[in-house]
């Protein structure tokens, strides 16, 4: 079910592309040579086992590190994210998985936190129609945008968070373990909420360790395995292919399981 | 899934929930009310509680505690201390402390004197020099805060002896330093008062501008489909606002009439309270009190906000000790000493400052020091030593910090942090 590494649109130019991606911390490569491409109105899942390089990944794409070696592009135009803010210039809007809201401002100064319209006297009406705006495209549930942070469930916290980072109009948006710590409804809110941000053209690149969550929404899968690419799947992929192009082994609980299911299926299938 | 059918249609854009509970009309108000006090959201219901109980007491021990002379001379002692604490409001909304309020205060009280009596500098730049030099002590705490780590608590606690020997030494041997009594400095602090028709114009000031503002806000948010305020409620709580002004300000007149350094000591709240809602600087100090990282990836400049919070207080306190010269008409070793310092941070604590950061007004400073103040009054009234008084003011301070912490728990469980 493995599809080859370019991606079946390669028709479509990438919003952002990468190219042979190395990054070395000391002596260990946390990254070796990896290729990855994001299109616009495409979720990308980024999945791999602890220390696979996930992080270190959208790092570099959200300009926290440089890479040591290696291209990266954005729409054709070879670039350099050297820092965070010039990654955001760019249009790559990055949610981290602690949300770093203030719990004690409302949702709009939440929203608008540091890029307030009209700085020496806030212009909050404007400011309060935008983020209705923002969370009405979103069909966000948020009852309202006046109540502290601190008010509002975790699911209603990432809506936020998501919002927050699409008030700069961003091309791609890097969402860092978004459905971690939520609970069933709030999950299926927050993916919902994803697959909205995709249909707005954006392309979403998300890291997640929950495979549901993934194959829900994922256009591509991304593996990652120490630091390499290892495999990009489609949503249709089984369990036991991900977890075997994830942990790099065949013989593995996920595996045997499956292996268990299929004698079990064929001994019922026998007269 | 939430769609445009869950959502009322035709309903205002913030009160189209379903889920959100109609709190239009005065019922809604009253309600909304009686549930933010249930969460802990507090405000200054507390002091208005402490006040009618403070004002109960001591008038049914003395009569003259509220006689309209007392009140006056209740509102030149406000203005010294409550410029102090309107500047440790700064510094508690970002959730840090300055504990040298006092001797920076009595620091810049012996500037004064030194430069201007002893020196004979011109009475402005001596004026100026002293606040500079608050300024300048504020920044070493926030360069000390922000370079080196090192805790505000600790900064200013060093900053409160070493200041306060500063002050002991220029002061020299003599000690104090008496202010020519006919100056206008003196005259400000000890004399100089409102005419009664300033007094009267003044207060229809609050009113006329909180319904012209509310009006023109409220007309905003209609075009915009936002919920919005009725003129009627407008219009009565500028009318309740005014009525009650014009009554304090009658009042007043009975006496000697308003003091004109309260006025400039309610004239900088109302600054600092604009500065403190309604621009980004003030947004920026709230939020990095609330979670200075997040304040800090959206994009603020921390260390620029900490030090512009730590050079304002110590800037004010200076102010306020300058004023506190002019007050007692002498610049001498006990300025800024004793309860001075404690007075400033309970004044903003018990209007209703979190010392936790990210929760306050600057009206807190004019409320918590009249409650301050009136304690004060109250107990020099009766003729009680001040071994009592300190007791006392004690614990109302202790009083308030149960109140803030308490609510502060009844908060996080209610989600309103």
């Amino acid at each position: 079910m493995a599809i080859p590494d370019t991606p079946s649109t390669t028709s479509r130019q990438p919003v952002l592309s990468l190219r042979g991606i190395s990054k070395n911390f000391g002596a260990v490569s946390a990254l070796t040579d990896v290729d990855l491409d994001i299109n616009a109105g495409e979720i990308v899942a980024l999945v791999g086992d602890n220390g696979a390089g996930k992080s270190t990944l959208v790092k570099i794409l959200a300009g926290a590190h440089m890479p040591s070696s290696g291209s990266i592009t954005f729409d054709g135009q070879p670039v350099t994210l050297a820092n965070p803010a010039a990654a955001l210039k760019l249009g790559i809007a990055t949610v981290f998985q602690d949300l770093a809201l203030c719990e004690n401002l409302d949702v709009v100064a939440n929203i608008f936190l540091g890029r307030e319209l009209h700085p020496l006297r806030l212009d909050e009406v404007s400011m309060e129609v935008r983020a209705w705006t923002l969370l009405n495209e979103l069909s966000a549930r948020i009852p309202s945008v006046r109540e502290p942070v601190a008010s509002l469930s975790g699911g209603q916290r990432q809506t936020v968070a998501i919002a927050r980072s699409l008030l700069m109009e961003p091309r791609v948006i890097l969402l860092d373990e978004p459905t971690a710590a939520l609970g069933v409804a709030q999950t299926a809110e927050v993916l919902n909420l994803i697959e909205r941000v995709r249909d707005r053209g954006l392309g979403v690149v998300m890291i997640s360790h929950n495979m549901e969550d993934v194959r829900a929404v994922a256009d591509r899968i991304v593996v990652l395995r120490l630091g390499r690419n290892n495999g990009i799947f489609l949503p249709g992929a089984s369990n036991q292919e991900l977890v075997t192009a994830i942990t790099g082994a065949d013989d593995n609980a996920v595996s045997r399981r499956g292996k268990r299911t299929a004698e079990a299926k064929a001994e019922g299938e026998r007269p | 899934m939430t769609t445009a059918s869950d959502r009322n249609p035709g309903a205002l854009l913030d009160r189209s929930d379903e889920r959100l509970k109609d709190r239009s009309g005065a019922k809604g108000a009253i309600k909304g009310f009686l549930d933010r006090v249930r969460s802990g959201d507090l405000g200054s219901l507390p002091v208005v509680v402490g006040l009618v109980l403070i004002c109960t007491i001591f008038q049914t021990l003395n009569p003259v505690f509220l006689s309209p002379n007392n009140l006056v001379n209740l509102l030149f002692d406000c203005s010294t201390v409550g410029i102090i604490s309107l500047g440790i409001v700064c510094v508690l909304m970002v959730g840090e402390i300055d504990l040298s309020v006092g001797s920076v205060s009595g620091l810049s009280s012996a500037l004064l004197g030194v430069l201007w009596v002893q020196w004979g500098w011109p009475v402005a730049l001596a004026i100026v020099t002293a606040m500079a030099v608050g300024f300048v002590t504020g920044c070493v705490y926030a360069f000390l805060l922000n370079r080196l780590g090192m805790p505000s608590f600790v900064s200013t606690l060093s900053g409160l002896l070493a200041f306060l020997g500063l002050q002991l030494y220029i002061l020299g041997p003599t000690g104090s330093i008496n202010l020519p009594y006919d100056s206008p400095l003196v005259n400000f602090g000890q004399l100089l008062v409102m005419p009664h028709w300033v007094s009267y114009t003044l207060a229809v000031a609050p009113g006329v501008l909180a319904l012209v503002l509310g009006y023109r806000k409220a007309q905003r948010r209609q075009a915009a489909g936002l919920s919005s305020r009725s003129f009627g409620g407008l219009l009565l709580q500028a009318v309740a606002i005014t009525l009650a002004l014009e009554l304090v300000a009658y009042y007043l007149n009975l006496s000697r009439g308003v003091p004109w350094m309260f006025a400039l000591f309610v004239g900088l709240v109302v600054a600092m309270n604009y500065a403190l809602k309604r621009t980004q600087w003030g947004r920026s100090m709230t939020a990095v009190g609330g979670n200075r990282e997040a304040a800090r990836r959206a994009g603020i400049n921390v260390r620029l906000i900490y030090t512009s919070a730590f050079a304002l207080c110590a800037t004010l306190a200076a102010t306020g000790g300058l004023l506190s010269a002019a007050r007692l008409a002498t610049a001498s070793q006990q300025a800024g000493t004793g309860d001075v310092n404690l007075n400033a941070i309970a004044a903003a604590v018990i209007g209703g400052t979190s010392l936790f950061g990210g929760r306050g007004s600057a009206y807190s400073a004019l409320l918590g020091i009249i409650v301050i103040q009136s304690i004060a009054s109250g107990l020099t009234l009766l003729d009680l030593s001040s071994s009592l008084r300190y007791m006392i003011t004690g614990c109302v301070l202790a009083i308030a910090v149960i109140v803030d912490s308490l609510a502060r728990r009844s908060r996080v469980s209610h989600g309103r942090a």
